[in-house]
């Protein structure tokens, strides 16, 4: 049995360290570790089925800003520990404990899914192990349940639905039906849009909700062209975006504008083919943004992994960047948490989707983007909403 | 709901149903002649789509990818079944469940190590790249029409082969006693071993045809599964005529289902299963 | 099914069963720093066994096999989670009973209605319960949706107005599972001495004989059908209490599924088979994903392996070799 061999292997060297931060008492953590013992960076990611893919994004993301600063935080090496969340919201406060009291790591960067999170946030609440939320949308990890150890460098559901509400309107849209698969992270999306939507003067005619992950959408398109709204705002993201947005093109609804946030188009674009052409949508990111920031990324991230960046890899390398400043500002004494989080808090992310800040929730105030494909390629219309914070309800420390 | 929308509706069931049939017809066969609980369907179907995907982009053709992967589907189903689920014959059923669950840990891996983690799409053939105008908002695609024909074609040969050629009598008399078509001195290996790879091909070539209406991702052998399973109880094990039925059942009552009930739209597909097995306990046909 | 232990397993288990009580001592000198978590871990497994249990005495006794078996497990830590306040702890005196109720009533009309049917369509109509079970979760938003709900407090043990068992200690739980796992293990055993589970057996055997001696198997069937929906009814009970959380996910195809691969590979009917299954399945796979990115491959690879190599699972092999030995001496 290799593995508790290693096991123990490991586990000595941390008998070391924590016997040498004992002798040394009352002496702060930082001298007591000094720069010598490595930072364990947790990843709870997916890296089995459907999710796959942006697990991937986001660890190799998330690897290459780190490589690019130095390969160090705050002066120390890093270890890396990965757990497959495979996605699965009933195994997240198991795999986090994992992370948390298993690997004692310092930080936990993670995940894609948005139950995974809210099990993931149980833990690391308790725990008050320092959080990085790479993709998971879910508005109340940094609402009802915001914590100064939880952060996020991707988005809220809401906050890349809500700015395309007053988009619809100027363009004239005014009765739109909204589609979705049935879970939280969809519903959430088409509330944010129905709010931004309605403030602006729309009207939802319909909500549709179909169940997950159902990908048979023939009888709802039917529907849809029966209702002949003004426009049509669905969330749908990676396999079932590309069916979604091929059977609606196909069913031959393309005169009805179809928009969404931004992962209905992300990743699948290519596969997507024509019939993307003129999909509408907004968020934190364009593949196609327009600034050294992002090109620079684009080009070492290809070279790096043979393969094109994609928002997750942005919201993997900004989890660093946000990692890096504040363990900077520690010189490497992740232990030094009240000081780590406050360096945080006040970190200004230089990311690929231009410079962002964090809300007192810990959630991106950012641009969000207004974007559409145009022969076969998505296209920066321009800014949909500028440095959007999420209204974070619920949250104490908002 | 004018008429129209009702016809139109109707005709996304009756599309959907065959599609599902084509799917699951090969898990009707594998468990009707062989008795085998055979879980990896669905790993069988995620394979056709994702041999149809590579080898479209190496011929540059769908068309060659589809009768490229038929074969090679085929061929993983006969070596597992010659390597693997043949030592389980005299098994308990629940030992095949197991084998075939391992099974299904096994190609997923070897997808990802092979072809990665990207979702891919191809595109549809410029041939076929378009619709039939049925209103004003809506049109039909006219490669679903071609999939429907090609379903409700294979349908038809299945019932041909399966009521007129001695092959099909071997598959009748295997759903109903396995040993009498051992006593009859077939030779049951060989028979066998053909069953699971022609069951592995209808479940390749599901996904081989249906990769340009939809998406070749990890995972996607998942959700058909176990409709499979479902379509296959409803019409009862073992008959082609009764996966024929439970599919389109299945088709419409999940199409009408999220037109109709969307609130319940999730439980239409399982509630109708409930209900045709409380009502026959063995399927519509056994 | 086997009722009687050889004495030289009786020896293996009693010896695996003491190891594993005294791991908080052990433990700790073994694995150091992963302690916490690893006692955290066999909790969890523990919970699992609890549940692989139970489903055992549907497939490998009464010849039930369930596909939606966990449905009732994650209804036992719906019910807690539902009937806990937000401040404050739930008391146990209350809402254990409570989510035993509610799954036992759930499992006697769900048992009620599926076990007209047999074979795979008894595995179908209990995946169709249970599916109906994860969307009814999955689409409601009274019980938090797709994303879960959380059980803030843990509920308090009280006897006489003190604390008897403080539920948020790690090593308290640890045990509380450990002697439900016990005390759920000697509740079927003896269950199964009765003339009940000798009738039950006897079912799983052969149906129509029974039948012929003047028993109705229906009776038989549906109250092993309630007392394994219960008794996972408790697991998930357990499951919620551990982290405080809930998700439809534990009342998914694909967590019955997982529990039933348990069952098959630890041994049916053995009911300390699927126990090892449990232990099995959940350190193999925390085994192989410490080792490589591409532990599917050789999780896969062990199962296949032992469903060739071991006809009746892990229990046989165990109960061969203690049968064989024993007629040695």
């Amino acid at each position: 049995m290799d593995f508790v061999k290693g096991l123990s292997r490991r586990s000595v060297l941390q008998v070391g360290a924590m016997a040498a931060a004992g002798a040394s008492g009352f002496v702060p953590t930082r001298f007591a570790i000094g720069n010598t013992a490595k930072v364990k960076v947790g990843f709870l990611l997916p890296y089995t089925g459907t999710y796959a893919g942006l697990g991937e994004a986001i660890t190799n993301g998330f690897k290459m800003a780190i490589e690019e600063r130095g390969g160090k935080l705050g002066g120390r090496e890093i270890q890396y520990v990965a757990v497959d969340s495979e996605a699965n919201p009933a195994k997240g406060p198991e795999n986090t404990n994992k992370l948390v009291s298993g690997e004692n790591v310092d930080f936990i960067v993670g995940p894609v899914h948005s139950g995974v999170a809210l099990g993931m946030v149980k833990v690391v609440r308790e725990s008050g192990t320092i959080t990085i939320i790479a993709n998971a949308g879910a508005g109340a990890a940094t609402g009802p349940l915001c914590a100064p150890n939880i952060f996020r460098t991707s988005f809220t559901n809401w906050q890349t639905a809500y700015p395309m509400g007053k988009v619809a309107v100027d363009r004239g849209l005014k009765n739109v039906v909204t589609m979705s698969w049935k879970y939280a992270a969809g519903e959430e999306a088409l509330s944010g849009f129905e709010a931004g939507f309605t403030k602006a003067g729309g009207k939802v005619t319909k909500q549709i909700l179909v169940p997950f992950p159902s990908d048979e959408f023939q009888a709802n398109l039917t529907e849809i062209a029966s209702l002949k709204p003004d426009g049509v705002f669905v969330f749908f993201a990676g396999a079932g975006a590309l069916k979604f947005v091929k059977d609606y093109a196909a069913a031959g609804l393309k005169s009805i504008p179809l928009m969404g946030p931004g992962f209905l188009t992300d990743g699948v674009l290519k596969a997507q083919g024509e019939a993307a052409e003129g999909v509408l949508t907004t968020l934190h990111y364009a593949d196609a943004l327009d600034t050294s920031e992002n090109k620079v990324f684009r080009a070492a991230y290809a070279k790096a992994f043979a393969k094109e960046a994609d928002v997750y890899a942005v919201q993997g390398y900004d989890a660093a960047q946000l990692m890096v400043q504040g363990m900077a500002a520690v010189k490497g004494d992740a232990g030094a948490k009240p000081a780590l989080i406050e360096a945080m808090e006040k970190a200004v992310i230089k990311s690929p989707r231009g410079a962002f800040t964090l809300s007192k929730a810990h959630n991106p105030v950012q641009d969000i983007y207004l974007r559409q494909v145009k022969n076969g390629k998505e296209i920066v219309i321009g800014v949909a909403d500028k440095a959007l914070a999420d209204p974070a309800t619920g949250c104490k420390m908002a | 709901m004018d008429v129209w929308f009702f016809l139109i509706q109707l005709l996304n069931g009756v599309q959907y149903g065959l599609l599902l049939f084509l799917v699951a017809s090969g898990l009707t066969l594998i468990f009707g002649i062989m008795g085998i609980i055979n879980l990896a369907h669905g790993a069988f179907y995620m394979l056709g789509a994702y041999l149809a995907w590579w080898l479209a982009g190496l011929t540059g053709s769908l068309v060659a990818a589809v009768v490229l992967s038929l074969p090679l589907a085929a061929l993983v189903g006969y070596v597992i079944e010659a390597l693997l689920v043949r030592t389980l014959y005299k098994r308990d059923h629940l030992d095949q469940v197991l084998l075939t669950y391992g099974l299904i840990l096994i190609f997923n891996e070897a997808q990802r190590i092979l072809w990665g983690n990207d979702v891919h799409g191809i595109a549809m053939p410029t041939a076929v790249n378009w619709s039939v105008r049925l209103t004003e908002t809506l049109s039909y695609p006219v490669y679903r029409v071609i999939l429907s024909g090609i379903c409700a074609a294979l349908a038809v040969v299945m019932y041909v082969v399966i009521a007129k050629t001695r092959f099909g009598m071997w598959v009748r008399a295997g759903a109903s006693n396995r040993d009498m078509v051992a006593a009859l001195g077939i030779n049951v290996k060989l028979l066998f071993g053909v069953v699971f790879a022609v069951g592995a091909a209808l479940a390749g070539l599901a996904g081989a045809i249906s990769t340009p209406i939809s998406s070749v991702a990890p995972g996607m052998g998942d959700t058909v599964l176990i409709l499979c399973f479902v379509v296959v109880v409803i019409g009862g094990v073992g008959s082609v005529k009764g996966a024929f039925l439970g599919a389109m059942l299945i088709g419409l009552a999940d199409t009408f289902g999220k037109v109709f009930v969307p609130d319940f739209a999730s439980f239409t597909v399982y509630g109708v299963m409930a209900a045709v097995l409380l009502w026959k306990p063995r399927g519509l046909f056994a | 099914m086997t009722l009687h232990l050889p004495k030289r397993l009786a020896i293996v288990l009693v010896v695996l069963l003491a190891a594993l009580a005294l791991f908080p001592l052990w433990g700790k000198l073994v694995f150091a720093a992963k302690f916490a978590f690893l006692m955290q871990k066999l909790t969890g497994i523990m919970i699992l066994a609890i549940l692989a249990m139970s489903l055992d005495l549907l497939v490998g006794v009464a010849g039930l096999v369930s596909l939606g078996h966990a449905a009732f497990f994650g209804l036992g830590g719906y019910v807690l989670a539902m009937m806990s306040p937000q401040y404050e702890a739930a008391n146990l005196w209350v809402v254990l009973p409570a989510a035993l109720a509610v799954c036992a009533l759930a499992s006697l009309v769900v048992g009620y209605l599926s076990i007209r049917t047999s074979g795979i369509y008894f595995i179908m109509v209990t995946l169709a319960f249970g599916q109906m079970g994860y969307y009814f979760f999955n689409d409601s938003k009274a019980a938090g949706g797709s994303d879960g709900a959380y059980i803030y407090v843990k509920p308090t043990v009280e006897a006489f107005g003190i604390t008897v068992l403080d539920l948020e200690q790690k090593l308290t739980f640890f045990y509380v599972a450990l002697g439900v796992l016990v005390g759920v293990y000697a509740l079927l055993r003896m269950l199964l001495a009765s003339p009940f589970g000798r009738v039950l057996g006897a079912i799983g055997v052969n149906e129509y004989r029974v039948q012929g001696l003047g028993f109705n198997p229906m009776v038989y069937k549906l109250v092993a059908f309630t007392i394994a929906g219960t008794l996972a009814g408790l697991g998930g009970f357990l499951a919620a209490t551990q982290y405080g959380f809930v998700s439809p996910a534990m009342l998914g195809w694909h967590q019955s599924g997982h529990v039933l691969v348990m069952v098959i590979l630890g041994g049916m009917g053995t009911l300390f088979g699927p126990v090892l299954g449990a232990f099995i399945l959940e350190l193999a796979h925390f085994a192989f994903e410490s080792m490589t990115d591409h532990w599917l491959l050789p999780m896969g690879a062990m199962v296949i392996a032992i469903v060739l190599l071991l006809p009746k699972g892990v229990a046989g092999l165990l109960l061969q070799w203690s049968k064989g030995k024993g007629a040695g001496e």
